[in-house]
């Protein structure tokens, strides 16, 4: 099998809703966290977590910045109408404007990182006021791809849609009866005015999901991709950005000295003794 | 003679023997209620599937001293019970274990002789190698008990027919992955595929019990199932969902099926012997002499 599968939405649905419950009610807790961008991921967690735990044990944060889109918060508000979960707007403006300030040149990626780590602050200190386990929106492209802010939107407790493909997100985002709008829209980290994920990628999803399945899933080394027909520059720029971005996938190294380390043979699931 | 079977399809507490023995004891409780006469849980059962650096904190010992083992052994008054563990041998070495108790004893002890070590599994990492496969003799008459990766391999089940076993107890803590094939996932579809297989080819009774719930982000798919003789299907458990599923096993089904087919009758074993023997001789011809 070469193409990237076709998911069978109600299979993948009843998975990640048990997982969301049961992995939560493990760590002794009821209630989840999302933040809701307005984007698709988002829209997908969210409604997740609310068929899990019911919607009034979810919290949808919104958690605009001045430059944010309007479209974005109208689209994640549609969300929290047919969901029912509670919510907040919380503008991170005023929380990241003195670190501008402080450092006027900092470019739009700069920018960018801090509003994500802003929101992710926002995110955990929430969790602990409403009691409930941060619920993450990351898909398998983006963490493939480091296409993500290390301690920003990456953080997470759990994650439910990490192993799906943006493309197979899209195929559970429409069995789910995401909001038309969100499903329409392009890709967009929202970061800055104009900026589309396929835009800064310089490749589409559709395109990139294909190669990654074959390079992943499908352990084909790049050779084979390009005699299945991908571009050979192509092949190269997507592998080596996978290998750079190993360092978002792991924690950091420590350094060993001892005869047992943290990392290296200290083993054992989150889940111990649950 | 009928055998009246209940699949304990569970969850359990990872590294936590204390509820998942109460939880054993609860499921043994309703399926003597339900009139079972025996009971199939998973692998693992008694602690939960990826132990890693817990595999010691959690190893027993089958024996009517342990505490655990005590209490099961207790229940097993009135059915037969097959449950997994964490054995640790005399020597301190650990297994991945399944015991069959019957009438407060110990009929059967197995350990795994496949561990799988590698893509998502390590058990080779934790887990020493069993090197025995027996079938033995039950109630219900002679049996082979076999866990997760002994059956994926294609020896170990026959070994057991050939040495006698009729009802082959599967047991397993599968993780579920793969969405290329539609409603049911790939590991689920490949496991009922051999299943079935096993029980047409050995024209025996194959049951698979496999363990529902989350450790981390693996879901264990649970699908458990009975096939005859005939390779039909008995019974399927639910997927995913905690469930004690109860299945009648016609026992004489061996005889109907085996006066059609008789399979087990043209086995040519002496042909095999001689022609392993052949292979194993060449030297390169196999890179696995374990």
């Amino acid at each position: 099998m070469t193409e990237l599968p076709q998911i069978d939405a109600e299979l993948v649905r009843n998975i990640l809703v048990s997982f969301i419950r049961q992995e939560i009610t493990r760590a002794g807790l009821t209630r989840a966290v999302v933040g809701l961008s307005g984007g698709l991921d988002s829209a997908v967690s969210c409604m997740l977590s609310a068929e899990a735990l019911g919607p009034q044990n979810v919290l949808a944060l919104m958690m605009p910045h001045r430059n944010s889109s309007p479209d974005s918060l109208d689209d994640a508000r549609r969300v929290v109408e047919q969901t029912g979960v509670r919510h907040d707007t919380v503008e991170i403006t005023a929380m990241v404007e003195p670190l501008f300030e402080r450092f006027p040149d900092a470019d739009a990626r700069r920018r960018g990182n801090a509003m994500a780590r802003e929101r992710m602050i926002v995110l955990y200190d929430q969790s602990a006021a409403f009691g409930g386990l941060v619920v993450g929106t990351g898909n398998k492209t983006e963490i493939l791809l480091g296409y993500t802010t290390l301690y920003g939107d990456s953080a997470c407790a759990i994650n439910p849609v990490g192993d799906l493909y943006k493309t197979q997100v899209r195929e559970l985002a429409r069995a789910l009866s995401v909001p038309e709008a969100i499903q329409k829209k392009p890709p967009s980290a929202d970061l800055w005015k104009g900026q589309t994920d396929e835009g800064e990628l310089g490749y589409t999803y559709a395109e990139v999901d294909r190669l990654l399945f074959l390079l992943v899933d499908e352990r084909y080394s790049p050779e084979e991709c390009v005699a299945a027909g991908f571009a050979a520059k192509f092949v190269r720029s997507v592998t080596e950005r996978v290998r750079r971005n190993q360092f978002k996938r792991v924690l950091p190294p420590i350094a060993k000295l001892s005869n047992r380390t943290v990392g290296y043979d200290f083993l054992y699931l989150r889940d111990w003794g649950t | 003679m009928e055998l009246h079977l209940a699949l304990a399809q569970i969850s359990n507490s990872l590294g936590n023997l204390r509820p998942n023995l109460e939880k054993h004891l609860r499921f043994i409780r309703q399926a003597r209620k339900a009139g079972a006469d025996l009971v199939l849980f998973p692998e693992l059962s008694l602690t939960g599937y990826v132990l890693q650096d817990l595999v010691p904190a959690v190893a027993c010992r089958p024996t009517e001293s342990d505490p655990i083992f005590g209490e099961l052994l207790a229940a097993s008054k009135n059915i037969d019970v097959v449950v997994g563990f964490v054995e640790e041998d005399q020597r301190n070495r650990f297994y991945i274990s399944a015991a069959y108790l019957s009438q407060r004893q110990v009929r059967h002890v197995h350990r795994k002789v496949y561990l799988p070590t590698y893509g998502l599994f390590d058990e080779g990492r934790f887990f020493a190698w069993g090197d025995h496969l027996r079938a033995f003799d039950t109630r219900f008459g002679r049996a082979g008990l076999l866990i997760c990766e002994d059956f994926w391999h294609a020896s170990p089940p026959y070994l057991l027919w050939l040495d006698g076993a009729d009802l082959l107890l599967f047991m397993s803590a599968s993780p579920g992955r793969g969405l290329g094939t539609g409603a049911t996932l790939e590991s689920a579809w490949w496991v009922e595929q051999v299943n079935q297989s096993y029980a047409s080819l050995f024209t025996s009774f194959v049951a698979h019990t496999n363990k529902v719930g989350f450790e981390d982000g693996l879901n264990f798919w649970g699908g458990s199932t009975v096939f005859d003789p005939n390779g039909r299907c008995l019974a399927r458990a639910p997927y995913h969902e905690e469930t004690l599923k109860l299945v009648t096993l016609d026992l004489n089904q061996l005889h109907r099926t085996r006066a059609r087919l008789p399979l087990l009758r043209d086995e040519r074993t002496a042909l095999v012997q001689r022609e392993l023997q052949r292979i194993l001789a060449q030297p390169g011809r196999t890179n696995n002499v374990r």
